[in-house]
């Protein structure tokens, strides 16, 4: 006890200071590699990523016992002419994040982008590990800068480095999906942009407390305000893929390799809703009001019936899963008409964890959907008949992840639900609470539809068998967010770390203190069960006509000039909203 | 009309033309030009800014004449820009040898596999 005691001084001594290495690392890592070339990108990779990890580990120890954030100013300079770093909960659990996730993918692609036998570089070994670097440098910026600008930089390197991810292959059909996300998102990023430079020029600063400061203080707001922060939340919807603007998801999701797929849905959509969270809770806490909020509720909740409802027409696995992410990322935007007033901290935590438990089974479910599809050849879901029987754990790693989304005890995904639920019930807005359950009905509808393929019919042949740790990985993942309610309820506490008066620690074990009694456990199990049974009974038939308006208006949706001017439209909207609302 | 007012007018023209033509165009090279011309009017509207002052400088009190933040920030914006530019040509290269396409809207060829 002695020695850790001493080290956990040491570390703490080093306060501000640790900040540093999560921006070194990856981007010293990433230079390293693109100069050694692809003989060691892989393995380079995965040590800084343990290297990352423990030092995420000593940031989150810090902030959680000194029950502080950390924070630390480039140079000596104070903001507004320096650029300050600061650690606060939600910066620390993404910084957790991000190495956990890719660490596991990373070792998961061990096999399938190593260099050839003779040590010769390929374009995998070398891009992919820069990339999956690249992504991480990106992910702790957005987590620990705090200033706009600084934030834009770090969008776009999250961006350049999940564009080529997509491509990695460089089949035609890849080559266009990368080519539409990547000009959507600059779509999204220069609506940031604007919004940044509009800031900047009615308070004269992009530091976000000094900003928040004076939004706070000022007496009349200049009109531009409203325009700005509505600029903003769009851009970033753009890149977060919420449903009227998830053109670009699917395509890129689906067509990526299996790794590439866990860590553009586990993560990248992440990285951009985390800067949502922060708008919104750290620069403009006072200002949206409730009309701006609802606009985005209900666009989540339109994400989440409309994506789990196309989801569950899908032919393919692996855009099956895809359209998942479309519905689970309409769970992120839920939260905000229910941030008003008292139920911010609700709110807030289940934004939070709704991110890092979609983030460990998505990943599960991506990576086994790609051991599926290489072991067959193929990945539809009429013909996966017996998969489960030649590949066991990978089906259960895909079940036990699906479950958590559902949203049953003791998963991320139902300790999600619960917070919405409190917190709807808190503001006295009942309806929103519907959602998440008709979500996790839909969601259980598709789950079983792959299911009851995958465990029925003789033993395939298989093509290309998966590694024994590539199946643990998957299982690893999948469990991760399965058993996310049961970690210790203190730990919980780390979010709310540097805001006043929000103590999540009790929020989540409030959450939880009901999860286990005979009417909410019968309350989750048997919905789920009865729409089992009406999945399985009518598996016979075709898809319902039901089904095809629903493909046709995502279809619709999904075209470049109707996303293009739902964008514009709702920059537009939120920007009334949040004038209005004021 | 100031100078100030004339350029904000054309960094709004810029932006409007920007955006027509990325939401517009079915061309992805036409798009690529249009981001460019939108982050155009963006980067001018930074320049607005700094000429009219009223940023860092006057909230520490050191005077109006002239910011010089947004400037440092339009030169990073400017790599960025150019980055992103790189990215989406290279890409469009790569769809057009591979497939002959250039559009994003239409089907491309060829069975899409696992």
């Amino acid at each position: 006890m002695e020695p850790m005691q001493s080290l956990y001084a040491q570390i703490a001594a080093l306060g501000g200071g640790l900040l540093i290495l999560p921006l070194m690392l990856p981007v010293a890592g990433l230079l390293l590699a693109l100069a050694l070339g692809g003989r060691w990108a892989r393995g380079l990779a995965l040590t800084l990523l343990w290297l990352g990890l423990a030092v995420a580990l000593a940031i989150a120890a810090t902030v959680l016992y000194g029950a502080a954030p950390l924070s630390y100013t480039l140079g000596g300079w104070a903001p507004p002419l320096g650029v300050a770093l600061k650690a606060d909960g939600l910066s620390a659990v993404l910084l957790l994040l991000s190495p956990g996730v890719l660490l596991a993918v990373g070792h998961f692609a061990r096999r399938g982008f190593e260099p050839l036998d003779g040590g010769e570089e390929t374009r995998k070994s070398l891009a992919f590990w820069v990339l999956l670097l690249g992504v991480w440098a990106g992910l702790n910026t957005v987590a620990l800068a705090q200033d706009l600008f600084t934030l834009f930089v770090a969008l776009e390197l999250l961006t350049f480095s999940a564009v080529p991810l997509v491509a990695l292959d460089g089949r035609p059909e890849t080559v266009q999906a990368a080519l539409r996300y990547l000009l959507f998102a600059l779509l999204g990023s220069v609506l940031y942009l604007l919004g940044a430079v509009l800031f900047y020029g009615s308070f004269g600063t992009l530091d976000i407390p000094l900003l928040a400061g004076r939004i706070g203080s000022a007496d009349a707001l200049p009109p531009a305000v409203a325009l700005a922060a509505a600029l903003m939340t769009a851009g970033l919807m753009a890149k977060t893929a919420l449903l009227p603007l998830h053109l670009w998801l699917p395509p890129a999701h689906a067509g990526a390799p299996a790794p590439a797929s866990a860590v553009l849905s586990a993560l990248v959509v992440k990285g951009s809703f985390f800067l949502v969270l922060r708008l919104w809770f750290d620069v403009i806490p006072a200002l949206p009001g409730l009309p701006a909020a609802t606009i985005l509720g209900v666009l989540g909740a339109c994400a989440i019936v409309l994506g789990n409802l196309v989801a569950l027409g899908q032919v393919r696995l692996k855009l099956l899963v895809a359209y998942s992410t479309v519905a689970q990322i309409g769970y992120l935007f839920l939260i905000f008409p229910l941030a008003a007033g008292a139920g911010s901290g609700l709110a807030l935590t289940a934004g939070t964890l709704q991110i890092v438990s979609h983030a460990c089974a998505k990943a599960a479910m991506f990576l086994a959907a790609g051991i599926i599809a290489y072991a067959l050849g193929h990945d539809r879901v009429r013909d996966l008949g017996g998969i489960a029987r030649a590949l066991p754990m990978t089906v259960l790693g895909f079940a036990l992840a699906g479950l958590s989304l559902v949203g049953l005890q003791p998963s991320g995904g139902y300790l999600v639900k619960a917070l919405l639920q409190s917190a709807a019930d808190l503001t006295s807005q009942g309806a929103w609470s519907l959602v998440p359950l008709a979500g996790g009905l839909l969601t259980a509808a598709y789950l079983v539809r792959v299911l009851a393929c995958a465990l029925s019919g003789p033993r395939p042949s298989i093509v290309q068998g998966p590694s024994r740790p590539q199946e643990w990985l998957v299982l690893a993942l999948a469990l991760a967010s399965l058993l996310l309610g049961l970690l210790p309820p203190e730990v919980f506490g780390l979010i709310g770390i540097g805001r006043t008066s929000i103590d999540t620690a009790a929020l989540v074990a409030g959450a939880l203190a009901s999860a286990w009694t005979w009417d909410s456990l019968t309350g989750s199990i048997a919905p789920v069960l009865g729409v089992a049974t009406l999945v399985l009974l009518l598996k016979r038939r075709g898809l319902p006509t039901a089904g095809l308006i629903v493909t046709r208006t995502d279809a619709a949706l999904r075209q470049w000039a109707i996303a293009g001017l739902s964008l514009l439209t709702l920059t537009l909207g939120l920007a009334a909203g949040i004038a209005l609302g004021r | 009309m100031t100078a100030t007012t004339l350029y904000g007018l054309c960094g709004a023209a810029l932006v409007g033309l920007g955006l027509y033509g990325l939401i517009c165009h079915p061309g992805a090279l036409r798009k690529i030009l249009a981001f460019n011309l939108l982050g155009g009017g963006v980067f001018l509207l930074f320049g607005v800014i700094a000429q009219r002052g009223g940023g860092a400088l006057t909230a520490a009190g050191l005077g109006t004449d002239g910011d010089p933040v947004p400037q440092a920030l339009v030169i990073t914006g400017l790599v960025v820009a150019f980055a992103a530019t790189a990215i989406a040509v290279a890409l469009l290269r790569r769809l057009a040898t591979a497939s002959r396409h250039s559009t994003l809207d239409q089907a491309p060829p060829g069975d899409p596999g696992p």
